[in-house]
C-alpha cells in the first residue's frame, strides 16, 4: 500500500509530468486560459492516459516483447493510442452522453498528446506491472490536471492585472509556468 | 525480421481499423443528419464567435432551432445561405452590423476616485459603479479589447475602444462584457430606428434638438475635414439639412454648453456649410437603404414631416408614396417660407435627393376631396402618415374681418409661393407676432410696401425667432407693440381703409406662462391700411377627415383642434394611421416636424414588421438635469463667427435674394474648434485634467 501511495505522490508532485518532465507543454499553455476549460482538458487527459497506458502495456507485453519487436514501440503506441481515442470518443458518445459533452471537444485534441504517449513509454521503461501501470498513469494524469488548473487560476488573475504590454498572454504564462516548475522542484527532496 | 515487423504493424493497423469500423456501426448514435451537413458548411475554425462551443455546437443549435441560419458571425451571407439551404430556412439578407461605441469621453472624463485595482472594467464597476464621474461613460480598462475574439477592438489614444469595422463580426462579446453599456451592435436601420435614451451619451445640444441630431459628432467630422461624414451623420436624423441649415430656429444653440464660456457654437452654420458643400459640388452622396420590403405606405402631405417620414421609411426598405395637395412638394417650406430665407432651387435640390431614393409622388391630390383613406387602403397601402400641417388661419374675431383687403398670412405667403402675388397696395398692416407674421411683413417690404406690424404683447414675448425680428426691423418694418385690432374700417365698396386698434397692458400670466394682454379702455386709434394681413393662430385643416354628410370621424382631436397622437409613437386613434408635424403640435419649427417624421416612420416600421411598437422606459423625454451646467470652467474665450450676409441695403429690401450666407472654410475651422465635444458630463478643456477639481457627479437615470 505504501508503495502505491509513494507512487502517487511521486507522479503527481515530485515527477509531475509537465512541471518536472516537461511533457505536454503545448496543451498546458494552450488550454490554461480558463479554469473551466482546464478542468475539462485535465479530466480528458486523466481518462485517456489511464486507458492508453493500460492498452499499450498489453500490446508491449503480449505482442512486441514476445516477437522481439521493441524497436517498433513508438510506431505501435501512436497507432494504438490514436485508434483508442477515436474509439473512446465513439463509445462515450453512445454510452455516456453527458461525459461526452464535457470531454467531447478535448478528446481529439489529445490524440497525439506527448504527455499521454510519454506516460505509456515511462511505464514500459520502469517495467511496471499492469496494476502499477494503471495507478501510475492515472496519477500522472492527475498531476497534469493539477498543474493545468493551478496555471489557469494564475492566468485568470494575471489577465486583469497590469502586465507590460509585450508580456501579455503567452510570454507571462511561460514565466508563470517556469516559476511553478521551480516551486514544484521543492518536492524533489520528499522521496 | 522486416517481414515480422511489417506484419505486426499491418496486423495492428488492420485490427484497429476493423474495431473502429465495427464500433462505428455498433456505437452509432442516431443523430440528426442535418447536424453534420450544417457543420460541413460552417467554416470549421471553431472560433466561438457565435457563442456556441465550436462549429459543432453551432450546428446543433441551428438544428434544434435555437439559432437561425445566420448563426455564423464570420461566414457572412454565403454561409448563412448554405445553412439555410440545409435547414430549409429562408435567409433574409442580413444588414451589416458593427460594434458601435457611444461614449466620447475617454481621458477627458473626470475620475471620481483613484482606482488601482485589477485592470478590468468589470472589476472596477463593482466598486461604486466605476471610477468615472459620468454614470454612463467608458471606464477605459479595455475589457472589450480582451474579450474580442477577432482582434477588432483596440484601445485608442484617447482611452476609448476603437472598433475596426473590417475585423468586427458583430458577435456581441464586447457588448456583453462592457459593464457600462457603452458598446452596442448596430446596423444602419438600427441607427435610424433608435430613440434616444437617457443612458446614451447625449450632449445638451443633442438632447434639445427636436430631431436629436448627433451634433458633437458631425461637428467633429466637419472639423476633421470629413464633410461627407458630417452630412451622413446629420442624415441619420434629418434629411432636410439644406433647409434646416438655412431656416432652423436652432433650439440646440440655446443649450450649448459654450454659452457659459462666451457664446453658443454656430451649430447651424456648420450644418449649412456641409450641406452647401454637398450641393455646390453636386455630390449627391450615396444614402444607404435597407433591403426592399415591398410594404406600401401612404404619406399624406409633402411638407417637412411628410418628407422626413417618407425618407426614413424608404431607408428602412419600405415603399412610401407621398400624396400632396399642392402642385409641388415642400409644404410650408415652399409656400410659407419666403425665397429670401430659403431659395426654391435649394429646396428643390434637397427634395429631389430624397425622391431619388425611390419614393413615389402624387401631386394635386387633396385628402377628403380627391381621395379618402379607404381608397388608399383598397389600393394596397398598409399604413398612413398624416403630415398635413397647419394651414388654416385663425380669425381676428373683430368686425369687418370679411372686408376686401383683409387676408390671412398663410394665404398671402402661399400666393407668393405659387407665383401669384396678391395686389396689396402701399400700406400693409400685419397682425401677429409669429414667424408667419414676420415672413409676411418682410415679404411685403420686398414688394415695396410700407409695413407696420401689430402685436398685442411686447417684443420680448414674440414667438418669432429673434434674428427674424431683428431682420424685419433692419429692413424697415415698423412695430407697434401692446396693441390689438378691434375693428376693420371699410369704405362704401367694402374695401378696408383703416384698422382700429386698442392699446394693451400686460396682466397676469396665462396657461402658456406669458403675461396676458389686457385692453386699456378708451385708447382706440386708427391706422390707415390698404391690406391687413392677419397672421395669428394657424391650425390644421381638419375638415378633410370628415367624409361627406357625416358628423363623426374616427380620428380623435385635441382640444386645440390638432390631431391627437401618442407622444412617443405618434399613433392616432386609428392604429394604422400616424400623424406628426404641425398637424399634431400646432405651428412649430421645421426640425420638430422632421423629428416627428422619423418617429412616425419608426412606429410604422415596427408595426409592419413585428406587429407592435416597442417603447423603452428610459426614452429621453426632457433634458437630463445633471447634464445642464451653470458654469463651465477651464475654457478660453473664442469669439463666435458672425453670420455672413449675402446682400445689404436696397439690394436686400427690394429683391428676394437670399440674405444669410455660408461660412468660408477658415471660418468653419474656427467655428468647429469652438465646439467642446460634450458628452453627458465631459467636455474639452483648455487646461490639463489633472488641474481640474470637480464635484460634478452624474446620477444614473433609470
Amino acid at each position: 500500500m505504501k508503495e502505491y501511495f509513494l507512487l502517487f505522490i511521486s507522479a503527481i508532485f515530485v515527477n509531475n509530468i509537465v512541471l518536472a518532465q516537461y511533457l505536454g507543454n503545448c496543451p498546458f499553455i494552450g488550454t490554461s486560459k480558463k479554469i473551466s476549460v482546464a478542468i475539462g482538458m485535465g479530466s480528458a487527459v486523466v481518462f485517456v492516459a489511464t486507458m492508453s497506458a493500460s492498452i499499450t502495456w498489453a500490446v508491449q507485453e503480449y505482442l512486441l516483447d514476445p516477437m522481439g519487436l521493441q524497436y517498433l514501440q513508438t510506431l505501435t503506441f501512436i497507432l494504438v493510442i490514436a485508434s483508442l481515442v477515436q474509439f473512446v470518443e465513439m463509445f462515450l458518445k453512445k454510452a455516456v452522453p453527458p461525459l461526452y459533452k464535457s470531454l467531447g471537444i478535448f478528446l481529439p485534441l489529445i490524440t497525439t498528446n506527448c504527455a499521454v504517449m510519454g506516460i505509456a513509454i515511462i511505464c514500459q521503461r520502469e517495467e511496471f506491472s499492469f496494476i502499477k501501470t494503471v495507478a501510475f498513469s492515472f496519477a500522472c494524469g492527475m498531476g497534469f490536471m493539477l498543474a493545468l488548473i493551478v496555471l489557469s487560476a494564475i492566468r485568470e488573475r494575471i489577465e486583469v492585472s497590469r502586465t507590460p504590454k509585450s508580456m501579455k498572454g503567452t510570454p507571462i504564462a511561460l514565466i508563470m509556468a517556469g516559476l511553478m516548475s521551480l516551486a514544484f522542484f521543492a518536492f524533489k527532496g520528499m522521496i | 525480421m522486416i517481414l515480422n515487423s511489417l506484419l505486426v504493424l499491418m496486423g495492428l493497423g488492420f485490427t484497429a481499423a476493423t474495431i473502429l469500423a465495427v464500433a462505428s456501426k455498433i456505437l452509432h448514435v442516431k443523430e440528426d443528419p442535418r447536424i453534420a451537413q450544417v457543420e460541413d458548411v460552417l467554416p470549421g475554425v471553431n472560433c466561438g464567435g457565435c457563442g456556441y462551443a465550436g462549429c459543432n455546437g453551432a450546428a446543433n443549435a441551428v438544428v434544434e432551432g435555437k439559432s437561425g441560419a445566420n448563426v455564423c458571425v464570420i461566414g457572412g451571407i454565403e454561409t448563412a445561405q448554405a445553412v439555410g439551404a440545409v435547414m430549409g430556412l429562408e435567409v433574409l439578407d442580413m444588414e451589416l452590423e458593427l460594434a458601435f461605441r457611444d461614449c466620447t469621453g475617454g481621458q477627458r472624463a473626470e475620475e471620481l476616485f483613484n482606482y488601482e485595482g485589477a485592470g478590468n472594467c468589470r472589476a472596477q464597476a463593482l466598486l461604486y459603479g466605476g471610477a468615472k464621474t459620468c454614470p454612463e461613460g467608458c471606464l477605459g480598462l479595455g475589457t472589450c479589447e480582451a474579450v474580442c475574439p477577432f482582434d477588432a477592438i483596440h484601445m485608442g489614444p484617447e482611452g476609448l475602444p476603437v472598433v475596426d469595422p473590417l475585423a468586427c463580426r458583430a458577435c456581441r462579446k464586447c457588448v456583453e462584457a462592457c459593464p457600462r453599456g457603452v458598446l452596442s451592435i448596430v446596423s444602419m436601420s438600427a441607427k435610424l430606428l433608435h430613440l434616444e435614451e437617457v443612458n446614451d451619451c447625449l450632449a445638451p445640444c443633442q438632447q434639445k434638438c427636436p430631431a436629436n441630431i448627433n451634433i458633437p459628432r458631425y461637428i467633429e467630422a466637419a472639423k476633421n475635414g470629413d464633410y461627407a461624414g458630417a452630412v451622413n451623420i446629420i442624415r441619420e436624423r434629418n434629411p432636410l439639412l439644406l433647409v434646416c441649415g438655412r431656416v432652423c430656429p436652432r433650439p440646440c444653440e440655446l443649450d450649448c454648453r459654450r454659452t457659459h464660456v462666451d457664446e453658443a457654437v454656430g451649430i447651424n452654420m456648420i450644418k449649412r456649410f456641409v450641406a452647401d458643400w454637398e450641393m455646390n459640388n453636386n455630390l449627391r452622396l450615396h444614402i444607404p437603404c435597407a433591403k426592399e420590403t415591398g410594404r406600401k405606405i401612404a404619406v399624406i402631405g409633402g411638407g417637412p414631416a411628410g418628407l422626413s417620414c417618407a425618407n426614413f421609411l424608404r431607408r428602412l426598405g419600405h415603399s412610401p408614396t407621398i400624396i400632396e395637395a399642392m402642385p409641388e412638394l415642400g409644404g410650408q417650406l415652399r409656400y410659407g417660407i419666403p425665397e429670401y430665407r430659403l431659395p426654391k432651387k435649394d429646396l428643390a435640390w434637397e427634395i429631389q435627393g430624397i425622391l431619388d431614393l425611390g419614393i413615389d409622388v402624387r401631386l394635386n391630390q387633396k385628402l377628403g376631396t380627391n381621395f379618402t383613406i379607404n381608397d388608399l387602403e383598397e389600393e394596397g397601402f398598409e399604413a398612413f402618415f398624416m403630415g398635413i400641417g397647419a394651414w388654416a388661419s385663425g380669425t381676428m374675431r373683430i368686425d369687418g374681418e370679411k372686408a376686401q383687403g383683409v387676408i390671412s398670412g398663410t394665404e398671402f405667403l402661399t400666393g407668393i409661393g405659387l407665383g401669384q402675388p396678391p395686389n396689396i397696395g402701399d400700406n400693409v398692416i400685419v397682425v401677429g407676432g409669429g414667424n408667419t407674421a414676420i415672413d409676411a411683413a418682410r415679404t411685403s417690404i420686398r414688394l415695396g410696401c410700407d409695413v407696420t406690424l401689430l402685436y398685442r404683447r411686447t417684443r420680448a414675448e414674440m414667438p418669432a425667432n429673434i434674428e427674424e425680428i431683428e431682420g424685419a426691423a433692419d429692413e424697415g418694418v415698423k412695430f407697434i407693440f401692446l396693441s390689438a385690432p378691434t375693428k376693420v374700417i371699410m369704405d362704401d365698396k367694402g374695401k378696408a381703409t383703416h384698422l382700429e386698434c386698442i392699446s394693451m397692458e400686460l396682466g397676469e400670466p396665462d396657461d402658456s406662462g406669458r403675461r396676458r394682454p389686457v385692453p386699456i379702455e378708451g385708447t382706440e386709434e386708427r391706422y390707415p391700411a390698404d391690406t391687413i394681413i392677419s397672421a395669428i393662430g394657424q391650425k390644421p385643416q381638419l375638415s378633410c377627415f370628415y367624409t361627406e354628410g357625416e358628423e363623426q370621424c374616427n380620428i380623435d382631436f385635441t382640444r386645440w383642434r390638432t390631431i391627437d397622437a401618442h407622444p412617443q409613437t405618434l399613433q392616432t386613434s386609428i392604429p394604422m394611421v400616424f400623424a406628426g408635424g404641425d398637424a399634431v403640435s400646432g405651428p412649430d419649427s421645421v426640425i420638430s416636424a422632421v423629428g416627428a417624421g422619423r418617429i412616425a416612420a419608426r412606429s410604422i416600421h415596427y408595426l409592419l414588421t413585428i406587429g407592435k411598437i416597442p417603447l423603452a422606459d428610459n426614452t429621453l423625454r426632457r433634458l437630463i438635469p445633471y447634464t445642464l451646467f451653470k458654469d463651465v470652467d477651464g475654457c478660453k474665450n473664442k469669439t463666435r463667427t458672425p453670420m455672413p450676409h449675402n446682400c445689404s441695403g436696397d439690394d436686400r429690401i427690394s429683391t428676394f435674394k437670399e440674405i444669410e450666407g455660408c461660412l468660408t472654410e477658415e471660418e468653419l475651422q474656427h467655428e468647429t474648434s469652438r465646439c467642446l465635444r460634450c458628452g453627458l458630463i465631459c467636455y474639452d478643456r483648455d487646461i490639463p485634467l489633472e488641474n481640474v477639481f470637480t464635484n460634478r457627479v452624474g446620477e444614473k437615470v433609470e
